[in-house]
């Protein structure tokens, strides 16, 4: 291999990247250029190594071999220091944020300058100007956890550069936006990249992907499949391309007769975690056999509606009933023992305990019970057992069983916890952002398992801020806003501008002429 | 100029090599004490292992301290693994004591009947039950009122180790004890066996069961998988409907009862009367030695008979060497400073960055005329 310092095109090239963990290899063999001022999109199935890949390229893990080479000359990074001070910054899927410092604060934290006074004025100035050039906008004095994830990523942005990154490297940025950040942001990149910084941008989300990005690489295993330029290819051949096979994008939805309600919300009012009402009054239902969407921009009360229905949160207000059952404020195990599954938003802080094995964590809820359970003992060889059948059921990416939950990719965590959700055969499914981060093969087995569930006469709850989705899989959707339902509609003849508004805040057309024919019999 | 970095990666001895790294570091450390205070530091090492090691009797000493160690060691690890920090070894061990004694002393003349093999028995349930209860007030005040353990432990000890010291020097007092500040000698019945020639005691029988029965529970029952889950995670706990207070209660139930049992063992198999020199500060010991332990039970056991070994080692160069015992205080003090000090080192690197590999100024310097 011969590459000649001067002509080299690439902002930054890998040659030869191989890494490999117990049990796993990561990466092997990866070459990729970044060219100066590109949008260079990673695309791979869950657990293809993606993130590995990246995190060399910004000094958090070191190559096992291969070399990065910048202005054709290799260069070392032994920590994410290096990497930034030759201007590769990474913006991780988990943010890496302190929550009760400033804005400023975060984004100087850890630098060498300013080594013993803080210059917080300056460095507020520096922001403002940053957020202004880039259209990223937060207030320098705001503390993270004031800040809406969307916010929080912008922070992390703007860290990046004001470190100089002129190599911006992005996580799945996408699957924590609404519909409304992802186009926010995209303008941002294109500002960036108009300027001479080049990003490389990982997503699972093909029509994205197509729309941003100049070129693309798919890897497959932990080995580059191809590298294209976006304007020449289609999703159905990027899908191709990543999982080896024809990916069906829709799933077949049966028609079948909804049956007697199984959760009903009535009435249901309860504060957020800063003790401010976050539902205001939500009342739903729920069928059996039917699946109910919730759509709504984040923050509007879909979190804590579904933190209320299975027992983590309590409610100031209202009724819970499960299987026609009372179940307003009972304790989490109460309601888990009725058959509710939760697919909880938060994966590593809640659905997963990281540092205990696949085995233990799929048992997370069965483990009181036979046979995973016998009198006070738990039964090893079953548990070992039953997490082997899921393993392999759902596809899930791991060295065996007994690796470590937090050491799996983002994609096999979510998996992990939808395998032991639906795998206990729920009554009632609540569901939260189901399939982010799973790549298309795997959301389309989400999907049909989730339909395989519904067949079997679950009622599922679906909050998701993917309308696509919800449309494809929901029965009804139900769109909430600032803690209310604004209205119900039928998935089959919703109209997305109908949703839109109501997501907005207005009152769905039902309601309000419904209201118009009551005032109109006061009247 | 020095900088800490994070490790995002640890290699696969790093653990080994930080273990063996730090305790050579901190003999290393107080070899240079050893030698400000006039002494050889070699010398000084090989006579504190010999005095700790080097025979029967001496080896048997050190089991002797181990044992109270290995009790209150393992009772503070199970609350360890499930974020409780219990700190109240010493008072538990304390009741512990007290109610042992307080069977030994007055059951046998208020039932004169009483099979004399069924006395050891009830002061085994009297201690664990004792010490049991003394843990279960912090667990209680956690449990439902949030009230923080670290100082409810901590504070109690106070009370408990002063409430037996007020019972030796007042109501319990021997009579026929020369002002000696102890309680009357138990009957024979309540002093549990001893193997033969040596002062270890029937207590290391508990520890060793204690410890099977607890290894037992974590890795096999579905109540030590819940402890295990709420240490990993507790919002994960709460969310699996595993119930934090009752969890909370029944740890403490067997940490403070284990600390108890080690009070029992120490006035049973060693004083035989509830005297001066129970509470030695086994109770603050046993937080290294959990925690040297890394919270295992078999790592307990180990670490409980090396920190014994620095005891009997320390007493020992005292009347060799003429030094004062404090030096094995220092050993222990720096063992676990060093040792802390490599569990940082595995999660962070030191390196020296020099002035000229800084990264430059924020880049902005073109839209910002600089200051
Ligand atoms: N620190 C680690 N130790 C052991 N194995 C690891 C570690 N990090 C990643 N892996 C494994 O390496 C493989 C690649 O993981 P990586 O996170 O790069 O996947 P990814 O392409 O980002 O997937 P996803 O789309 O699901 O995020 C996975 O099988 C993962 O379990
Ligand atoms: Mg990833």
């Amino acid at each position: 291999m011969s590459i000649e310092p001067s002509h080299d095109q690439a902002a930054v090239r890998l040659v030869g990247i191989t890494k490999r963990f117990p049990g796993v290899q990561a990466n092997d063999g990866i070459d990729l250029d970044v060219r100066p001022g590109e949008i260079h999109a990673l695309l791979g199935e869950n657990g293809a190594g993606k993130s590995t890949l990246m995190n060399i390229l910004s000094g958090f893990y070191q190559p096992d071999e291969g070399q990065i080479l910048m202005d054709g000359k290799p260069v070392t990074f032994r920590s994410p220091r290096d990497a930034i001070a030759q201007g590769i910054g990474m913006v991780h899927q988990h943010f890496m944020l302190v929550d009760m410092l400033t804005v400023a604060e975060n984004v100087t934290l850890g630098m060498e300058s300013p080594r013993f006074v803080l210059n917080l004025p300056a460095t507020e100035r520096k922001i403002a100007e940053l957020s202004q050039r880039y259209r990223l906008q937060v207030d320098p004095r705001a503390r993270i956890w004031q800040l809406s994830v969307g916010e929080q990523q912008r922070v992390e942005i703007i860290k990046m550069l004001y470190r100089g990154a002129k190599i911006l490297i992005l996580d799945e940025p996408t699957a924590v936006l609404t519909p409304g950040e992802v186009t926010d942001l995209f303008a941002v990149l294109r500002q960036m990249v108009a300027e001479g910084t080049s990003v490389v941008f990982i997503s699972h989300k093909l029509e994205e992907v197509l729309s941003i990005s100049d070129r693309i690489t798919v890897l497959r295993k932990g080995r580059v499949v191809a590298t294209v330029e976006a304007s020449a290819v289609t999703p159905v051949e990027l899908a191709r391309l990543m999982v080896g096979r024809e990916v069906l994008f829709r799933a077949e939805k049966q028609a079948l007769p909804p049956g007697e309600p199984l959760l009903q919300v009535v009435g249901l009012k309860a504060a957020n975690d800063k003790g401010l009402l976050a539902l205001n009054g939500v009342s739903l239902a729920v069928r059996e056999r039917e699946i109910l969407g919730i759509a709504g921009v984040a923050g509007n009360g879909q979190k804590e509606l579904a933190e209320v229905i299975t027992g983590l949160r309590p409610s100031k207000e209202g009724q819970v009933m499960i299987c026609s059952k009372d179940m307003t404020n009972c304790s989490p195990r109460q309601i888990i023992d009725r058959g509710v599954s939760h697919v909880p938003e938060d994966r590593l802080g809640m659905g997963l305990v990281p540092n205990l094995a696949i085995s233990d964590n799929v048992v997370l809820k069965k483990y009181r019970r036979s046979p995973i359970a016998r009198g006070p003992f738990l039964d090893r060889s079953s548990i070992d057992q039953f997490a082997d059948g899921l393993i392999a059921l759902y596809d899930i990416a791991a060295p065996g069983h007994s690796t470590a939950a937090k050491l799996l990719s983002g994609g096999n965590l979510q998996k992990t916890i939808l395998a032991r959700e639906i795998s206990a055969e729920p009554k009632v499914l609540v569901a939260v952002h189901p399939t982010r981060g799973l790549d298309v093969g795997a959301t389309e087995a989400v999907h049909r398992m989730l339909l395989e569930q519904r067949a079997h006469g679950a009622a599922i709850l679906m909050l998701s801020e993917d309308l696509d989705e919800l449309l494809a899989l929901s029965d009804r959707i139900a769109v909430m806003h600032g803690g209310r339902v604004m209205g119900i509609v039928d998935a089959e003849n919703a109209s997305l501008d109908e949703i839109g508004l109501m997501m907005a805040g207005s009152l769905s057309q039902t309601a309000v002429e419904a209201g118009a024919a009551l005032t109109e019999e006061r009247g | 100029m020095f900088k800490l970095e994070r490790r995002y990666e640890r290699s696969r001895y790093a653990g080994l090599l930080v273990t063996t790294g730090s305790l050579l570091a901190a003999l290393l450390f107080c070899a240079v004490i050893l030698a400000l205070a006039g002494a050889n530091p070699w010398q000084t090492y090989v006579a504190m292992v010999k005095g700790a090691f080097g025979g029967k009797y001496e080896f048997s000493e050190t089991i002797v301290k181990a044992i109270p160690l290995m009790l209150c060691g393992l009772g503070v690890s199970v609350a360890f693994r499930m974020l409780f920090w219990n700190i109240g070894a010493e008072g538990q061990l304390a009741m512990g004591g007290f109610a042992a004694s307080g069977v030994a002393l007055f059951v046998p003349q208020a039932f004169p009947n009483l099979p004399s093999w069924l006395l050891l028995p009830l002061m085994v349930v009297a201690g664990f039950v004792a010490g049991a209860l003394w843990g279960m007030i912090p667990a209680l005040l956690k449990a439902y009122l949030k009230v923080n353990e670290i100082i409810v432990t901590l504070m109690m000890n106070y009370i408990a180790v002063l409430w037996v010291e007020y019972l030796f020097y007042g109501p319990w007092k021997d009579p026929k004890g020369y002002g000696f500040p102890g309680s009357a000698l138990f009957t024979q019945a309540a002093w549990l066996p001893r193997w033969e020639g040596t002062r270890v005691h029937g207590g290391l029988i508990f520890a060793i069961v204690a410890a099977i029965a607890i290894w037992l529970i974590l890795a096999r029952t579905k109540w030590g998988y819940e402890i295990r889950v709420i240490g990993e995670n507790p919002t994960a706990a709460r969310y699996a409907g595993i119930s934090l207070a009752r969890n909370i209660l029944l740890v403490m139930l067997i940490s403070g009862g284990l600390a108890g049992l080690a009070g029992m063992a120490e006035v049973a198999g060693i004083s035989h009367r509830l005297q001066k020199g129970l509470t030695v500060g086994y109770g603050f010991t046993a937080i290294i030695v959990a925690w040297l332990g890394k919270l295992n039970p078999g790592g307990v056991l180990v670490v409980a008979v090396l920190m014994a070994g620095l005891l009997v080692g320390g007493d020992q160069i005292q009347i060799t060497m003429g030094l004062p015992a404090s030096v094995a205080s220092i050993l222990q003090g720096s063992i676990l400073f060093f040792m802390l000090g490599g569990a940082f080192l595995t999660d962070f690197r030191v390196r020296w960055v020099s002035r000229a590999r800084l990264p430059a100024a924020p880049s902005l310097a073109k839209a910002t005329p600089e200051e």
